[in-house]
C-alpha cells in the first residue's frame, strides 16, 4: 500500500497562549515560538506507518510512506523529521506560508496525487493553528474519492479501509473502498487503533507516536527529498479565504480562591446567582 | 441575490437541536443582507423534521427525500446541498460532527471558501465578515470569502437557539442523485450511540468535567453532581486518554467546545486545550489539589482542595440549598 501524507508546521501548539496580535491588528505574531510538526499530522504519519509493516518488524515497510508538505526551504526540517521516523521519500511543494489557504493547498494535493497515485491519502483532521477542519473533506471531494474523517480505529481489508469514526454521542463504523482519504483524530494513536494485514489482532503497539532512533536520523539525510513549484501544481492561487484582521480574545481575570465548600456554595447561590 | 440556505441536522427523523444555531446565524446574516433564509431537510421520510423546521421562521423549507438519503454519507448529501445551494449566497450548517464531515466537502464541490466553526458575523453593507478562532481560541481571524457562495460552519454554544417564529411554507427540492465513484466506495457499517439522560454537552446550561485525577472513580464521583445540577458531563483529555471517560465526553480544542452558564473544572490542571473548550462559560469553578494549576487562573471561584472528599461535600450542600 502507497500512503501520502501531508505534513503543515505550526506554532508550538503547548504555547499557543503565547501567539501575539500586533496593534494593527493586521497579522498573528508567533516570533519567538518554536516550530512543530502539527500534532495530528504526526498522529496521521504514525497511523500511516501502522498500515504499512507488521507491528512485531517495524523497520521493514511494506508499501510505501510519501511525505510532503507546503513552505519555504526551512520547511523540509519538519519533512526530514518524518523520514527519519520511518516516511520512505519526502515532497516540499515550494511556496510561502502566508500565501495558503484550506482550498488551494487541497487543489495542490489533488494535482500531486494525480502523479503520485497514493492508495490513501492520511492527514491529520484539522492543524492546529487555523483550526479550520477542511483540507481532507475538501481533497475527497476534488478527487471524487470516499473519506472517513475524524478516524479513531483503522483496520486494513483487502482494497478497503473499516474505520471508526467519533462523531456526536457515539461511534460511526465505515468501510471505504481504496483509494480514499482518512483523516486521523487524537485516539488513532493508541495501542489497538490501526492494525494492517500483516500485524496479528493480538498486537498491541506502544501508546503515542514512535520516536526516530539516532541512525535513523543520521540515514533520513540519505533519503530522497525532492522540490515542486507550487505554481507547477496549481495555476491558479487565488485564495479563497482570507484573514485581514485579528483580535485577541477578551481576557479572563482570575477570580478568588474560595477557603471551603460552603463559602463556594454560599457564593455561587447569592454572588454568582447561579444555584 | 443575498439569501442563506441553512442545511438542517435530521436524526431519526427528527429535527436536530443543532440546526437552530444555523437558523440563528441565517436570522442575523439575512437580516443584514436584506434577503431571507431557507431551510434545507434531508432524508428518507423527513414530513416530522420539516415541521419542526417550519416553525424557526424561515421562507420556506426545502424538503429532499430519498431511499438513499436513510442514513448519513457526506459523499451522498454533498450533490444535493451543491446543487440547491448554488441559489444562495450562503450555504451554512453547525460545526457538529455532521457539519463538519459535510461542509467543507459541499464548499469543495461548489469550489466556494469555507469558514468554519465560526462565532461571529459581521455584517458591512453587503459584506460578510467572519470571526472565527484559531490557535487554541487564543487570536480570533476576521475571515473575507471571495467566492461568489460562502459556506459557513458556526459554532453551536456562540449562536443560542433560535425560538420558533410563525409558519413556513414547505416545498418539495430536487434530489441530486451522486455520479461518479466515491458515493459507491463507503459504507456505514455501524452507527453506535450511546443514550444518556443528561442534556447534551454543547446544549447543557450545566457542565462537570472531571480530569484525570478522579481516576476509576470518574462517574462515582461526578455523577451525584451532574444529577444535582441537572449537568451534562464532561471530561479533560487526559481523562479520556486514560480511559476514565469515553472520547465523546472530551471538553477542548479537539473536542467539544461548550459555553455553559456554569462549567465546574474537578482535578484539572487546565491545559492549553482544555481551556479552548471551556473559557467562554460564564461562571467557571475549580477545584483542584495543586494551587498553582493554570485552571485558576481563568477560574472564578477556585478551591484549592482534595477533590474526593469535596465533591461529595457540594453535592450535600447544593442539595440543601435547591432544598430551600
Amino acid at each position: 500500500m502507497k500512503i501520502l501524507v501531508p505534513l503543515k508546521r505550526v506554532a508550538d501548539p503547548d504555547n499557543a497562549n503565547k501567539v501575539k496580535i500586533p496593534a494593527a491588528g493586521d497579522k498573528i505574531e508567533t516570533t519567538g515560538l518554536e516550530w512543530k510538526p502539527n500534532p495530528f499530522d504526526e498522529y496521521a504519519l504514525e497511523a500511516a506507518l501502522r498500515l504499512t509493516e507488521n507491528g512485531q518488524t517495524p523497520k521493514v515497510r511494506a508499501g510505501e510512506v510519501v511525505v510532503v508538505t507546503f513552505g519555504p526551504k526551512e520547511t523540509e526540517q519538519t519533512l526530514r523529521a518524518a523520514l527519519a521516523t520511518g516516511a520512505d521519500r519526502a515532497i516540499r511543494i515550494d511556496t510561502t506560508d502566508d500565501k495558503l489557504d484550506g482550498d488551494l493547498v487541497a487543489r495542490a494535493l489533488a494535482a500531486l496525487i494525480e502523479k503520485e497515485k497514493p492508495d490513501v491519502v492520511v492527514m491529520g483532521k484539522q492543524a492546529v493553528d487555523g483550526d479550520s477542519n477542511q483540507v481532507g473533506q475538501i481533497l475527497a471531494e476534488l478527487l471524487d474519492w470516499p473519506m472517513a474523517t475524524f478516524a479513531a480505529t483503522i483496520k486494513e481489508e483487502a482494497g478497503a479501509l473499516v474505520v471508526s469514526r467519533e462523531v456526536d454521542g457515539g461511534v460511526a463504523t465505515m468501510r471505504v473502498k481504496l483509494p480514499a482519504i482518512v483523516t486521523v483524530d487524537l485516539r488513532i494513536v493508541a495501542p489497538t487503533s490501526v492494525y494492517s494485514t500483516k500485524t496479528a489482532a493480538t498486537f498491541k503497539y506502544n501508546d503515542g507516536v514512535r520516536f526516530a532512533a539516532l541512525p535513523a536520523i543520521m540515514a533520513a539525510k540519505k533519503k530522497l527529498l525532492v522540490e515542486i513549484k507550487l505554481a507547477d501544481l496549481a495555476a491558479d492561487q487565488a485564495l479563497k479565504v482570507e484573514y485581514k484582521a485579528f483580535q485577541a480574545p477578551p481576557a479572563r481575570k482570575a477570580g478568588i480562591k474560595v477557603k471551603d465548600v460552603t463559602e463556594l456554595v454560599t457564593r455561587l447561590k447569592n454572588e454568582a446567582k447561579v444555584l | 441575490m443575498a439569501d442563506i440556505l441553512v442545511v438542517a441536522e435530521v436524526a431519526e427523523g427528527k429535527l436536530k437541536k443543532t440546526t437552530h444555531s444555523a437558523v440563528t446565524f441565517a436570522r442575523t446574516a439575512s437580516a443584514a443582507l436584506g434577503g431571507t433564509y431557507s431551510i434545507l431537510v434531508m432524508g428518507d421520510a423527513v414530513s416530522d423534521a420539516a415541521a419542526e423546521a417550519a416553525s424557526l421562521g424561515a421562507a420556506k423549507v426545502i424538503t429532499v427525500e430519498d431511499a438513499s438519503l436513510k442514513i448519513y454519507l457526506a459523499e451522498r448529501f454533498a450533490p444535493t446541498v451543491a446543487a440547491i445551494g448554488k441559489g444562495f449566497a450562503v450555504v451554512v450548517g453547525t460545526a457538529s460532527a455532521f457539519g463538519k464531515d459535510l461542509l467543507p466537502r459541499v464548499a469543495g464541490r461548489l469550489a466556494s471558501g469555507y469558514a468554519a466553526d465560526i462565532t461571529e458575523v459581521i455584517a458591512s453593507g453587503d459584506k460578510l465578515t467572519y470571526k472565527r478562532p484559531m490557535f487554541a481560541g487564543n487570536a480570533f481571524g476576521m475571515a473575507t470569502i471571495a467566492t461568489p457562495i460562502h459556506v459557513v460552519s458556526v459554532r453551536q454554544s456562540a449562536f443560542s437557539a433560535t425560538e420558533p417564529a410563525g409558519t413556513s411554507p414547505i416545498e418539495k427540492g430536487a434530489f441530486t442523485a451522486p455520479t461518479g465513484n466515491a458515493h459507491g466506495r463507503v459504507e456505514l457499517l455501524s452507527l453506535e450511540q450511546v443514550k444518556s439522560e443528561r442534556p447534551e454537552l454543547a446544549e447543557a446550561r450545566v457542565v462537570v468535567s472531571g480530569g484525570r485525577a478522579l481516576k476509576e472513580k470518574f462517574s462515582e464521583v461526578l455523577d451525584p453532581l451532574c444529577d444535582v445540577l441537572g449537568a451534562a458531563l464532561g471530561a479533560s483529555r487526559a481523562a479520556c486518554d486514560a480511559g476514565y471517560a469515553p472520547s465523546d465526553l472530551q471538553v477542548g480544542q479537539t473536542g467539544k467546545v461548550v459555553a455553559p452558564s456554569l462549567y465546574f473544572a474537578i482535578g484539572i490542571s487546565g491545559a492549553i486545550q482544555h481551556l479552548a473548550g471551556m473559557k467562554g462559560s460564564k461562571v467557571i469553578v475549580a477545584i483542584n489539589k495543586d494551587g498553582d494549576a493554570p485552571i485558576f487562573q481563568v477560574a472564578d471561584y477556585g478551591l484549592v482542595a482534595d477533590l474526593f472528599p469535596s465533591v461529595p461535600e457540594l453535592v450535600k450542600q447544593i442539595k440543601a440549598v435547591k432544598a430551600g
